[in-house]
């Protein structure tokens, strides 16, 4: 009997192995594409955009080379569209340009601590891989290093079931730029404006990125440029090691196996960062471990009882220097170029940390002029300077504006509901590591460190904004109360009508010869600002 | 015995006719009323009552700052008018829905919260000298009252010692209550609704021969008129059970001598002889509550520097000394902390002994 089950359940499993295969990168990227943020055509095109301009941005940047970027976007038929992206940045070196373009989760970023605008790696292949499943059609790279150098043609498609790169074709050809990169990828998408388009995302880009120039080409052929306004480049970003309690149990584990220490000391001190050999030497004590062990041979359970030690010894935070902020200035310029308001506010907070990763809050508040009066605030929300136009509702960001006594600060508000009135309100988040909700890099995840400096962010600028709309404003309204006095003179005729016995129409008559006569001194009054 | 001021209608056509003859002359229609505050308030030592000052305010039409309450005024007056005209009665809620309205051709509500024709109510009283009550307009019911007495309500004859577990629920207006036979030996008023059940179901009114009241939390303007026409018809004491706070100090004082945002109407309502029962200090003392007591805010500490400045407390010095406990404490007791010595302690023990000794804070 037992031998016949055993022998029954080999087959059993082997019935089932049949079944088991490894499943492919694209297979699951077509059945998770909202997780990267591909869920629907109009989405899909945003994507697509974003993850060139900012691969485009990011490149720049590392370069030192004040940017120059053309987005176009031609329309093929209604439902399909071409996405050109060509910037003037470093170029790549051509042995990674298939690499880089056609495969996914490769990518320089995802191993290091340092703030960028992606950090998965998953990017702009999957925009490559998106177009080979909608449309069935390669897409093109053209990349130029050095004016001297030539530039190198390319058409690629993913090998999806291997993961790898697929050369279409890989030439050297002519191209009238010194440097530069230039992606043409076709896709399945949809067109919309609006608050979640493609034009507005370039137009955000433009507000936190005042050192680029951009110029785009809607699908209607519109023409809309977003001129540069500083030369200045931001500062470079620094990479840090990462910190101890920011840490996964999964990354030290990848960690160990990795490392090229000899030691666990040596690991412990060479890629962290604030640990010494005093500091690793406490931790290995209280995980049982001893210093001198061979990383490679640390079994899970031992590396579970040095995540937790890791956790308890007490570690001063990780450096904050290694942050590159907007800065309060350029805000303001960006602002200023981009929003046609009256007054201008912006702030600027010195790092702090959460979790051991460092960060910091930028905040910028534009108000009045051409902006919508009686409608809620726009909020603007930025991590690592790239926009974030889904999940607003999901958005740590978001609490902590909503959660902002506006009142105090001269916008109207009911409740811990968006506040109301002709504002804009900019918010970023500058950090090492940016705690997303998801994979689509739609919302920042609740921390209380993150929101309270949010809070203070936005208390600053709330505070002048209080003061500018006391000033300028009030008097303005002022001019309007005096105007609402026609209206209320039919309202006070008629109760006293009622309560005199007297005609409403002869009051109203008499009324409004009064107000004729006192208009210009009750505006002086105003002017004086004692409202009486 | 109320100071009835005329004909009521009279003196809403009179406001009218004032304004009315103002504009005709093609000046600034204005109205004039006494300052409702506390720095136009004043303690009357010799009467015991808080009297209002003679600081007036005026409120014109063709000011920037006073337009919209000008224009709440006249609105709310209209509606009284209305009232009386048609016999009705309205509640304070009625007569905020009666005036909330959009002004043609403008986004400018009339009143946008009540508390803004519950304000506007309060000035007409001094502008036209007439009470609530005879601007038609009542407040919610609010209070409750159990006792061997019998009156006349609107034709109705009610005992109070046969309505159970919910006794006669005192309307906002109390004055055309005709009483027709009171046996009591004194009032018990309450601030809790919850202590004054837990007597209820003692039965303390029926074993001690009293009447008991209670409201929640502010004594409404029914219960103080109503205190007052007991005291002064039917000449019975007055006895007031509050939480050991200052918010407890301060209800008291509104019953004794008036409140500051009405004394206006202190003359009418005030009872200067009223006895404070508890809950005191020296009751957290000797009947060991220490370990009720609720620590003070913030808040409470400012308040009780407020009210222990206040004209009629300042020279108390029997008050004085239980501010001075509350601060050294730093604590608040509330009134049912005394159920952690039994649950009818207080109907049984704790009032019995203090009434029949009279210890009461003066």
């Amino acid at each position: 009997m037992a031998k016949e089950s055993g022998k029954k359940e080999v087959i059993v499993a082997q019935e089932l192995a049949k079944g088991q295969r490894e499943i492919s990168i694209s297979e699951f990227f077509t059945k998770n594409r909202h997780l990267l943020g591909f869920d629907n055509p109009t989405r899909a095109l945003l994507m697509t955009v974003k993850e060139a301009v900012d691969n485009s941005l990011d490149a720049c940047n590392e370069a030192k080379i004040i940017p120059e970027i053309l987005v176009d976007i031609k329309k093929i038929n209604e439902d399909r569209f071409k996405v050109i992206v060509e910037d003037n940045g470093p170029g790549i070196v051509r042995e990674q340009i298939p690499r880089i373009f056609a495969k996914l989760l490769y990518g320089s970023k995802f191993h290091r601590l340092r703030q960028s605008r992606g950090q998965q790696g998953i990017g702009i292949s999957a925009s490559v891989l998106y177009s080979q499943l909608t449309t069935g059609k390669h897409s093109v790279i053209i990349s130029k290093i050095h004016p001297k150098k030539p530039a190198h043609y390319y058409e690629l498609k993913i090998d999806t079931a291997k993961n790898e790169p697929l050369i279409v074709k890989d030439e050297i050809r002519e191209w009238n730029k010194d440097h530069g990169t230039k992606i043409e990828i076709e896709l399945e998408a949809k067109y919309q404006k609006g608050k979640q388009s493609v034009d507005e995302f370039i137009k955000q880009v433009a507000i936190v990125n005042p050192q680029a120039k951009i110029n785009y080409i809607t699908p209607e052929n519109e023409k809309m440029d977003f001129p540069r306004v500083t030369n200045e480049l931001p500062i470079e970003a620094k990479e840090i090691m990462p910190h101890p309690y920011g840490i996964e149990l999964g990354t030290l584990i990848k960690m160990l196996a990795e490392t090229s220490s000899r030691t666990l000391q040596g690991l412990l001190t060479t890629e962290f960062c604030r640990i010494g050999p005093g500091t690793a030497k406490e931790m290995c004590d209280k995980a049982g471990l001893k210093p001198d062990m061979k990383p490679k041979v640390i079994n899970h359970e031992q590396a579970e009882k040095l995540f937790k030690a890791m956790q308890e010894v007490k570690v001063i935070s990780p450096p904050t220097d290694c942050l590159s902020p907007i800065g309060e200035q350029l805000l303001e310029k960006g602002l200023k170029k981009e929003i046609p308001a009256d007054f201008y506010i912006t702030s600027s907070r010195s790092p702090v940390v959460y979790r051991g990763f460092p960060f910091l809050i930028e905040v910028g508040i534009a108000y009045g002029g051409e902006l919508d009066k009686e409608g809620q605030v726009k909020l603007m929300r930025f991590a690592n300077r790239v926009p974030l136009l889904y999940q607003q509702g999901a958005c740590a960001i978001t609490e902590a504006v909503t959660d902002t006594n506006w009142k105090a600060y001269g916008l109207n508000q009911s409740g811990t509901n968006m506040p109301t009135g002709p504002a804009i309100v900019v918010v970023h988040m500058a950090s090492v590591w940016v705690p997303f909700t998801s994979e689509a890099k739609d919302a920042l995840a609740h921390y209380d460190e993150i929101i309270k400096e949010i809070k203070l962010a936005l208390q600053e600028c709330g505070r002048k904004l209080n003061i500018y709309i006391n000033k300028h404003v009030k008097a303005q309204e002022y001019q309007e109360r005096i105007n609402l006095f026609e209206k209320y003179i039919p309202e006070v005729a008629g109760s006293i009508a009622k309560l005199s016995n007297e005609k409403k129409t002869v009051i109203e008559e008499k009324l409004n010869k009064i107000l004729k006569r006192e208009r210009s001194s009750l505006e002086n009054n105003g002017e004086n600002g004692k409202g009486q | 015995m109320v100071k009835m001021a005329k004909d009521n209608k009279e003196a809403l056509i009179k406001l009218g006719k004032k304004l009315f003859a103002e504009i005709d002359k093609g000046k600034n229609p204005t109205i004039e009323l006494p300052v409702r505050s506390l720095s136009n308030v004043s303690f009357d030592r010799k009467n015991k009552t808080l009297i209002l000052g003679n600081k007036t305010a005026e409120r014109s039409f063709f000011n920037v700052a006073h337009a919209k309450k000008f224009l709440q005024t006249l609105e709310v007056a209209s509606i009284a008018k209305d009232l009386i005209h048609e016999e009705k009665h309205a509640s304070l809620r009625d007569v905020f829905y009666m005036a909330k309205r959009t002004i043609p051709g403008t986004k400018v509500n009339l009143v946008d919260e009540q508390t803004e024709s519950d304000d506007v109510i309060e000035d007409l009283e001094l502008i036209t000298e007439l009470s609530r009550e005879q601007l038609n307009v009542t407040a919610n019911k609010m209070g409750s009252v159990v006792g061997r007495v019998t009156i006349e309500d609107r034709g109705d004859t009610i005992r109070w010692d046969k309505l159970g577990s919910g006794g006669y629920s005192i309307p906002s207006t109390v004055e055309e209550i005709k009483f027709k036979e009171v046996k009591a030996d004194y009032v018990l008023y309450m601030e809790k609704a919850a202590v004054w059940e837990r007597l209820n179901e003692d039965k303390f009114w029926e074993k001690n021969n009293c009447i008991i009241i209670s409201s929640q939390g502010q004594t409404t303007r029914g219960i103080r008129r109503l205190l007052q026409r007991l005291y002064e018809e039917h000449k019975l004491p007055i006895y007031v059970l509050c939480d050991w706070d200052i918010y407890g100090a301060y209800i008291y004082s509104v019953i004794k001598y008036g409140s500051i945002n009405l004394a206006h109407q202190a003359e009418r309502m005030a009872i200067p002889n009223v006895k404070y029962v508890g809950i005191t200090g020296d009751d957290v003392v000797k009947y060991d509550l220490k370990k009720h007591i609720i620590r003070l805010t913030d808040q409470d500490i400012k308040r009780i520097k407020q009210v222990s400045e206040y004209d009629w407390f300042k020279d108390d010095k029997v008050w004085q000394r239980q501010f001075k406990m509350m601060k050294e404490i730093s604590g608040k007791v509330e009134i049912q902390a005394l159920t952690s010595r039994g649950i009818s302690f207080i109907s049984e023990v704790y009032l019995p002994k203090k009434i029949k000794n009279k210890e009461f804070l003066a």
